[in-house]
């Protein structure tokens, strides 16, 4: 065997060895290639991305307005010569275009109830774990305290005092729901305040609030994000009971629990006005869901690999 | 004028069976480019007294006495007058490599931080000097490395780039706290070698912190012995181990295999355990474990010196 033919074979594994070009991979792409290989959440992504679209979107490409009124299609199941696909409910309103327009307030009240609990949440959590001792208790006590106020009846004050705007749907259910994610953010906080990184920060002099800034909250964000995608379902849920309960959004706006709730009085006459809201409903439950679990096993450090 | 002047140092911590005395009354002075060892068993209060002088005591902590560096109290400062020292003129190394850097940032952001925030560099001179010091820590590649995350580096590799932040701002005192403990003996080595070269290059004084003897011959000329929070014996380097004179440090050596011994001696454990931080004996803190021992040692044993700065807190040898 000559020696040429040697370097043949190993010339190709030095060149591929020389170009390789090791860059830095933070966590942050370890739990993003992670995600990626869990079909459930990678599925529920694209269908929750879909269903964005067409509640965005949809009831532009829709002829019937949400509040027309279809005198000859009044109860009508779903046929495709009527133009009603999905069917119409008792007063011939469209259920298509009522159920997509309910989705936008249904995903409107969940991201947003969800942004402002997490700003909350964060900032509040992080701040009492991180200083701990007198200023940690007394605003775990606050929570504690808002915590026991009960919800319905804070609710329906709300209503009766300001009267019903969408509005107070979002800050009854921003109110509440900051306080889950100061209490998880702050367990957490009290773990990272007594690692060795953080010390070691102080000790080159950094300043609380830049640690908090640049220390603590990078290293909460995988829990977070896990718990906020974990909350929008959640929230949607508590809209659709407050609406359910006819204490939500006001006709003719509508949301997914309104619209569930409008169905389930027909349910025998009509079953298509309640199970059109309530597929949407749940499939996008079901996906935060997926969507969520995915994102826990992605961001948990004991799977690294 | 010594750089760092501790006098009468106590650490206590406030727990539900009591306080735990974890400092007493520990006195030393360093002067610029001194490499001091404090050495002891686990439990002895070596980590306490440092951390005490960076302001870094757990909540319940309780601290009394004097660490004047450069004059300036330590223990007097509030936080925001403490962070002026820290990291520029003070600088620590942690124990555990693998949790001493902050997961979800890189090498390279973390290292820029210290420097920016104390030297006022902008970010590409700032970057400058981090590749500059990682190549001095012997890390291959650092321009490279610096976009590398802290999982992506090994355990000798994380302790260099921790070593090199503690210098990156040539600090006048590094404290390292058991600085290779975590790591395998070649990488000990090199460590070592590299705060002995750097403390010759920029006159930085050295505490180190270890149980472990071999690294102190190394590196130190001071070696302070610490019992149950005390000091009880204080000399050089030489001193210490080819003359010990309190019986704990002799059993200390004791424990330890020397190669400047002949191997007939068998490796001997000091019995007994440490006493209990929550209520210390009167007397001698170490007669209970002491094969010395004697009806003397239940007063308080006197701090002898001798005429070349030989301190050691023992009845024995006393001239009187």
């Amino acid at each position: 065997m000559t020696k040429s033919t040697d370097n043949s074979v190993i010339d190709p594994f030095e060149a591929a060895l020389s170009v390789q070009d090791v860059k830095g991979r933070s966590p942050w792409e370890d739990a993003w290639h992670r995600l990626l290989k869990n079909r459930a959440a990678v599925y529920s992504a694209f269908i929750m991305a879909f269903m964005l679209m067409l509640v965005v979107f949809g009831p532009m490409l829709i002829s019937w307005e949400s509040d027309f009124t279809d005198w000859d299609h009044t109860s009508s199941p779903p046929s495709v010569e009527s133009g009603h696909w999905f069917g119409t409910d008792a007063v011939g309103r469209d259920i298509l275009v009522r159920t997509l327009e309910g989705g936008r307030i249904s995903l409107l009240v969940g991201l947003v109830a969800t942004i402002v609990s997490l700003l909350i949440g964060v900032s509040y959590g992080a701040v009492a774990g991180y200083f701990g001792g007198a200023a940690d208790r007394m605003m775990m006590r606050v929570v504690d305290i808002i915590y026991a106020l009960p919800f319905m009846f804070f609710v329906i004050l709300l209503m009766v005092v300001f009267g019903r705007h969408i509005l107070f749907i979002f800050v009854a259910i921003g109110a509440v729901n900051w306080l889950d994610m100061a209490r998880i953010v702050r367990g957490q906080t009290l773990s990272l305040r007594n690692t060795e990184f953080i010390e070691a920060a102080r000790a080159c002099g950094v300043g609380d609030w830049a640690i908090i800034r640049r220390h603590i909250i990078p290293n909460l964000l995988g829990l977070v994000i896990v718990y906020a995608t974990l909350t929008i379902p959640q929230v949607i849920l508590l809209e659709s009971f407050l609406s359910f309960l006819g204490l939500g959004v006001q006709e003719p706006m509508s949301s997914w629990g309104g619209l569930v709730a409008d169905g389930a009085q027909d349910m025998e006459s009509a079953p298509w006005t309640l199970i059109v809201p309530a597929v949407f409903l749940t499939v996008t439950l079901y996906c935060f869901n997926y969507i969520g679990d995915g994102l826990r096993d992605a961001f948990d450090p004991k799977d690294r690999l | 004028m010594a750089l760092l002047e501790v006098k009468d140092l106590n650490v206590g911590f406030c727990t539900p069976e009591g306080e735990v005395h974890a400092v007493n009354k520990l006195d030393f002075s360093l002067k610029a480019g001194d490499a001091l060892a404090i050495v002891g068993e686990s439990g002895s209060g070596k980590t306490q007294t440092v951390m005490a002088l960076m302001g870094l005591l757990a909540d319940n902590g309780r601290v009394n006495g004097q660490a004047l560096f450069k004059g300036e109290d330590l223990l007097k400062m509030s936080t925001t007058e403490l962070n002026k020292h820290r990291g520029r003129e003070i600088a620590m190394i942690f124990q555990d490599p693998l949790t001493s850097l902050n997961p979800y940032l890189r090498i390279g952001k973390q290292m820029i931080e210290v420097v920016r925030h104390h030297q006022g560099l902008s970010k590409a001179e700032a970057r400058a000097q981090a590749v500059e010091m990682l190549r001095a820590v012997r890390i291959p590649d650092p321009e490279r490395r610096l976009n590398q995350y802290p999982h992506e580096f090994s355990g000798g590799m994380r302790q260099r780039v921790m070593v090199a932040m503690g210098l990156l701002c040539e600090p006048d005192l590094l404290i390292a706290d058991e600085p290779t403990t975590a790591l395998d003996v070649t990488v000990q080595v090199q460590i070592s070698h590299l705060m002995g070269e750097l403390r010759k290059k920029s006159n930085t004084a050295i505490i180190l912190i270890t149980h472990d003897l071999g690294v102190v011959a190394g590196l130190c000329e001071r070696v302070l012995v610490m019992y149950a929070g005390e000091a009880v014996e204080c000399g050089s380097a030489e001193q210490i181990f080819y003359d010990p004179r309190h019986p704990y440090t002799q059993g200390l050596l004791d424990s330890v295999p020397r190669l400047d011994r002949p191997d007939d001696k068998e490796l001997h454990a000091i019995p007994g355990n440490p006493p209990n931080l929550l209520s210390l004996p009167e007397g001698c803190k170490f007669r209970d474990r002491c094969p010395k021992a004697h009806d003397a040692c239940k007063h308080e044993p006197p701090m002898q010196v001798t005429e070349d700065r030989h301190a050691y807190r023992c009845f024995l040898g006393e001239s009187a």
